[in-house]
């Protein structure tokens, strides 16, 4: 499952980041905010009305606005076991 | 400050991510005696000033702009960075470094704190908002955190003051044993190392955790609702220009009044003649153009910073940011740009909340097409002379009607602008829209009464200047050479702006507009409000009443001018940049020239076609 089709409320854990679909500084700002394999996140509130972009998540003890463009960019699995290590 | 003492003085930089609350411990610590400059050649604020150590000696604080790493990402982050390493330009070299930490949010900031301890520099860090550590259920231990890091730890609550003389006293004894040699330190560059590190020290220093109030997340849940919050947006900044309007309206009046009186007192004072002239319609004048428009600026900014202190301000970004992407920029353009409705100047000043550089530029370059206060007066006059006073179906107004549809077509404009520059001149990978949310916090009216008094005086001292100059510049066009006695002419006709509008008018001809229409745009210059004064002289009306006036100038342009030349007069003013504050405050904040003269010629080519195409039309139409 990609990050921006996460239900809310639902823990998650971060699997695999698809890099090649944002730019350097982007990646950089993103593993600088704790988007990282591995990570807990959990998707709080969407954006308004129809459109439901950009999504709030919650990164640890940070909540971050990130667009579903990114979001899609990342994907996610509901159970830690294959949480690499 | 003399410059002598402040080379001799010791310089500290204060660093941490941003909403680690390092402004507000800058300005704790430094007190209202800041200095606000730009780095050379980038568009990076330096914020400086002074703090008082125990033992008397001052050192220099310098608060860099936040950032996440010491990997640059933002000309913020690599000024940051440069200065760190002591390779800025228009810095020295930090004698010691502040590096604040935000308590709740331990593993994420770590990150950026040991890339910089890894720089082997004097540190020592500032445990900040422990208060909202323990709001969140977080109990820590600093001590631990000092051993793991292997530099002083200091708690603060840097809005409540507690912990600063702690921070002091662990200042100056670092000063103290600091010798300017780097220290040889295991450097890390992997940043996963780094990330695991920072994991495992936080772990560390965090005594217990609970589950904690979730203020934000509940207060989240209303202000982030996809409906509700975008109502509450809406209702929030409508109160908010209300007010900016509103509230501005007397204080505007006393500092007319005021300058009124000043300038009779010099008249009554100084014999007539080019001095006083030069003082009362030059300078005075000059200085009232300059102090007329502090008071929607501080309104506005009250609101802007108050917003910002407590975190509304990111919500409203996300709140605003799909819509806003649809023409290339982001969330954080939505603040600026409502803020030009009221007027440019502090909006085009509030894009310094923008990170992105040209996000940032875009938003500039289309604050101007948003229809700003200073429109209003000129709308109202020519739809006022040439729009019939009809009530259409459904109660609604004609003239009501065609006054929204010029508000709607300069906003429409600035989107469109915005599409085609993103795809053009500030192309580029839009940094799109990632940032951290803070916590819902109480606003410091300390911190916001500093903010206030920063951008006022930033204002006047930079903007002021050139926008008083140019109101000088104006005052002599207008006024020189002296009409003859004998001449019939009026001084308006005969001064050099006169002249230069019978050459202007060639070239305005083909959209509509004749001479006196070319004469009244060039004072209009100094403010757009100023076209209907402007329209009046030229058009010899002298009427000490106001209302008369203005009723006789409508009557006046009824006779004087076509409907087709009404309607491309109005569309002018949509585009043209006919204020030479908005340029003024432009070249201010792009550092540059460039950018104020390719907003100048877009404005006025696109003011010109536009004109044009409704002169025309409206003639092939057969108004």
């Amino acid at each position: 499952m990609q990050l921006d089709q996460l239900p809310l409320r639902k823990k998650a854990w971060i699997q695999d980041i698809d890099w090649a679909q944002m730019s350097e500084d982007e990646g950089k700002r993103l593993e600088a905010l704790g988007i990282e394999e591995g990570a807990q996140v959990e998707a709080l509130h969407r954006g308004v009305l129809f459109w439901q972009d950009p999504i709030a998540v919650k990164v640890g003890r940070m909540t971050i606005a990130i667009r579903k463009a990114h979001a899609s960019a990342i994907s996610v699995s509901e159970n830690d076991e294959s949480q690499p290590q | 400050m003399s410059d002598a003492q402040a080379n001799t003085s010791s310089l500290v930089a204060l660093v941490g991510n941003p909403n680690a609350g390092k402004s507000a411990l800058f300005n704790a610590l430094t007190g209202a005696r800041q200095k606000i400059a730009n780095y050379p050649g980038v568009t990076v604020e330096r914020k400086s000033g002074y703090l008082q150590l125990e033992d008397g000696t001052q050192v220099e604080l310098v608060d860099l702009p936040g950032a996440y790493s010491l990997d640059a990402a933002s000309p913020d982050e690599e000024v940051t960075r440069n200065v760190i390493i002591g390779a800025q330009d228009g810095e020295r070299k930090p004698d010691a470094i502040i590096i604040v930490l935000d308590a709740a949010n331990l593993d994420n900031h770590l990150r950026f704190a040991l890339e910089v301890i890894d720089q082997g520099r004097p540190v020592i860090v500032a445990l900040n908002m422990m208060d909202l550590a323990t709001r969140d259920g977080l109990t820590l231990d600093p001590s631990a955190l000092e051993k793991q890091l292997g530099v002083a730890v200091i708690p603060t609550v840097a809005v409540r003051k507690r912990g600063l003389d702690d921070l002091r006293t662990g200042l100056e004894n670092l000063l103290a044993t600091a010798g300017n040699e780097a220290k040889a330190v295991e450097k890390s560059t992997d940043p996963k190392a780094n990330r695991k590190r920072a994991q495992d020290i936080a772990k560390k220093a965090i005594i217990s955790e609970t589950a904690g109030r979730q203020w934000t997340r509940s207060l989240d849940g209303i202000l982030l609702h996809p409906v509700l919050g975008f109502v509450i947006l809406l209702a929030l900044f409508f109160v908010i220009f209300q007010a900016v309007f509103s509230w501005s309206e007397a204080p505007i009046g006393w500092i007319e009044m005021a300058f009124e009186w000043l300038g009779n007192k010099v008249s009554a004072v100084v014999p007539e003649g080019f001095f006083q002239s030069l003082l009362v319609d030059g300078m005075i004048a000059g200085v009232g153009a300059v102090i007329v428009f502090l008071p929607q600026i501080l309104i506005l900014f009250f609101f802007i910073l108050l917003l910002e202190s407590t975190g509304y301000m990111t919500r409203a970004a996300f709140l605003m940011d799909r819509l806003m992407a649809s023409v290339g920029l982001s969330g954080r353009s939505f603040i600026p740009l409502l803020s030009s409705t009221a007027c440019a100047i502090p909006g085009i000043m509030a894009t310094r909340s923008i990170s992105d550089p040209k996000d940032r530029l875009t938003t500039i370059l289309i604050a101007p097409l948003m229809t700003c206060s200073a429109r209003w007066p000129v709308y109202t006059l020519v739809v006022g002379a040439f729009i019939p006073a009809k009530t259409l179906s459904g109660g609604v107004g004609l003239q009501g009607l065609i006054l929204f549809a010029l508000f709607l077509f300069g906003m429409v404009a600035a989107m469109l602008v915005a599409l085609i520059l993103r795809s053009t001149i500030t192309k580029g990978v839009n940094s799109g829209f990632l940032m951290e949310m803070p916590k819902y916090q109480m606003p410091r009216l300390r911190d916001v009464v500093l903010g206030l008094w920063q951008r006022a005086s930033i204002f006047l001292k930079r903007a002021g200047t050139i926008i008083m100059v140019s109101t000088v510049i104006l005052w002599v066009l207008l006024t020189y050479p002296k009409v003859p006695i004998d001449s019939d002419m009026s001084q308006v006709d005969y001064s050099i702006a006169g002249r230069i509008a019978g050459g202007l008018e060639p070239i305005v001809r083909p959209i509509g507009f004749d001479r006196d229409i070319a004469l009244a745009l060039i004072p209009a210059m100094a403010a757009r409000e100023v076209a209907v004064a402007a329209l009046a002289t030229v058009y010899a009306i002298e009427d000490e009443d106001e209302d008369k006036q203005t009723e006789s100038l409508r009557e006046s342009l009824q006779g004087r001018w076509s409907l087709p030349t009404a309607l491309a007069f109005l569309i002018w003013f949509v585009f043209a940049p006919q204020c030479i504050s908005t340029i003024a405050v432009t070249r201010r904040e792009t550092n540059s020239w460039r950018w104020p003269i390719f907003m100048v010629s877009y404005l006025f080519g696109l003011a010109y076609i536009f004109s044009g195409i409704t002169f025309w039309g409206a003639t092939a139409l057969g108004f």
